[in-house]
């Protein structure tokens, strides 16, 4: 295929990660044996984890680009953090709402005040109250700062809910490891990790573009009303 | 800027400071114990008595007592050095079986049994195939939970 423009690089990657979401979410249904404990409730796992995981990359990448953009002061960083920032809200509601399936047949809950739980919950207030904060300045600079400010500061809980588990009492169990995993649903996660990682970056490109129209417009606007 | 978007910026900085004065609160690291271990309630003893509070620990095998009819669940929750008498009502959740880790929401009562009114199942991060025989989950939960069928 002839790729001749970044739109059309994007829809390559979107039939890409589309493509190996459902090759994933084959395998994770109907290939790989669930675990023997938990029965098929545990396929859950190659959806909750990889929608974990997104969370944290795009929270990781609106922190690189919020200090990108103090350092430079170029509006291209804040549209990248911005993108990123929606993206991992998505992501963390999804991680949540899995969870919470999967919680209920196994813990017995569908949500406790567990360390685990309660960062997550926090993280995403921080991340939705960054993004509640940028539709309050008019003046794009002066929303980008703020909004850089807080991209920094708020992603301080990111590395605490991935380590809620390992510091405090959880009723969530701490992160798998390969060698608690066996190699057959390893590797399925594996795969699934790959395939939503491919989504991202697909979600990327097209938020990205959307921020740069948006800022244009509202450029034209400013000049004209 | 408009009043709409003042409230808006308003309730976004006040989820921030909010979140993050809960987490400084919640003295990060060492003050955050979701559940206390029998050891530790029976150290605090009398001062924890009627208080709402979580137990976790491991349902000791053998000591698992379920009456179908009462729906009355009754069982012992140990850690290395100490053990609590637990009561609760209602089904346990599907996981839930002998020597399972598990964290009760309720009470410690003077009469030295933890009445429990959630049984929380904690499950480990080994993931594996079931092997050759191993009673499925289902298949876990009828033998737990039918009477008579031991």
């Amino acid at each position: 295929m002839i790729v001749t423009s970044k739109s059309g690089l994007a829809n390559v990657i979107g039939i890409a990660a589309l493509a190996l979401f459902l090759v994933g979410s084959f395998v994770g249904l109907f290939v790989v044996p669930a675990d023997g404990m938990q029965g098929d409730i545990q396929r859950l796992m190659y959806v909750h984890v990889p929608a974990a995981w997104l969370a944290f990359l795009s929270f990781f990448v609106v922190f690189l680009m919020s200090v990108l953009y103090l350092i430079q002061r170029d509006l291209r960083w804040d549209r990248v953090a911005q993108s990123s920032a929606e993206i991992g809200v998505v992501f963390t509601v999804l991680t949540l709402a899995l969870g919470s399936m999967w919680g209920k047949p196994t813990w017995g809950v569908w949500w406790t005040w567990d360390p685990r739980l309660t960062t997550t919950a926090i993280m995403l207030a921080i991340y939705v109250g960054y993004l509640a904060i940028r539709s309050f300045a008019d003046d794009p600079d002066k929303r980008a700062r703020w909004a850089a400010i807080v991209g920094i500061i708020g992603f301080a809980n990111v590395p605490i809910v991935y380590l809620s588990v390992i510091w405090w009492r959880t009723l969530h169990q701490p992160p798998s490891s390969p060698r608690s995993v066996s190699p057959e649903i390893l590797w399925t996660l594996m795969f699934n990790l790959a395939a939503f990682s491919v989504i991202y970056v697909y979600l990327m490109m097209r938020r990205i573009r959307l921020a740069k129209l948006e800022g244009e417009l509202e450029q034209r606007m400013a000049y004209h009303g | 800027m408009s009043g709409s978007k003042k409230i808006w910026a308003g309730l976004g900085i006040l989820a921030i400071l909010g979140s993050l004065a809960f987490l400084i609160a919640g003295g990060l690291k060492e003050n955050v114990v979701y559940f206390l271990t029998p050891s530790e309630l029976l150290a605090r003893g009398p001062e924890v008595v009627d208080q709402p509070l979580r137990l976790g620990g491991q349902v000791k095998p053998g000591s698992l007592q379920w009456d179908a009819e009462a729906m009355d669940l009754r069982f012992i929750v140990q850690d290395s050095l100490q053990e609590v008498q637990v009561r609760s009502t209602g089904a346990p959740p599907a996981m839930f079986q002998e020597g399972a880790g598990v964290i009760m929401e309720g009470h410690y009562r003077d009469d030295g049994t933890f009445e429990s009114t959630n049984v929380m199942v904690k499950h480990s991060n080994e993931y594996e195939a079931p092997h050759d025989g191993q009673k499925s989950p289902e298949e876990m939960y009828e033998s737990l939970v039918k009477p008579g069928d031991e």
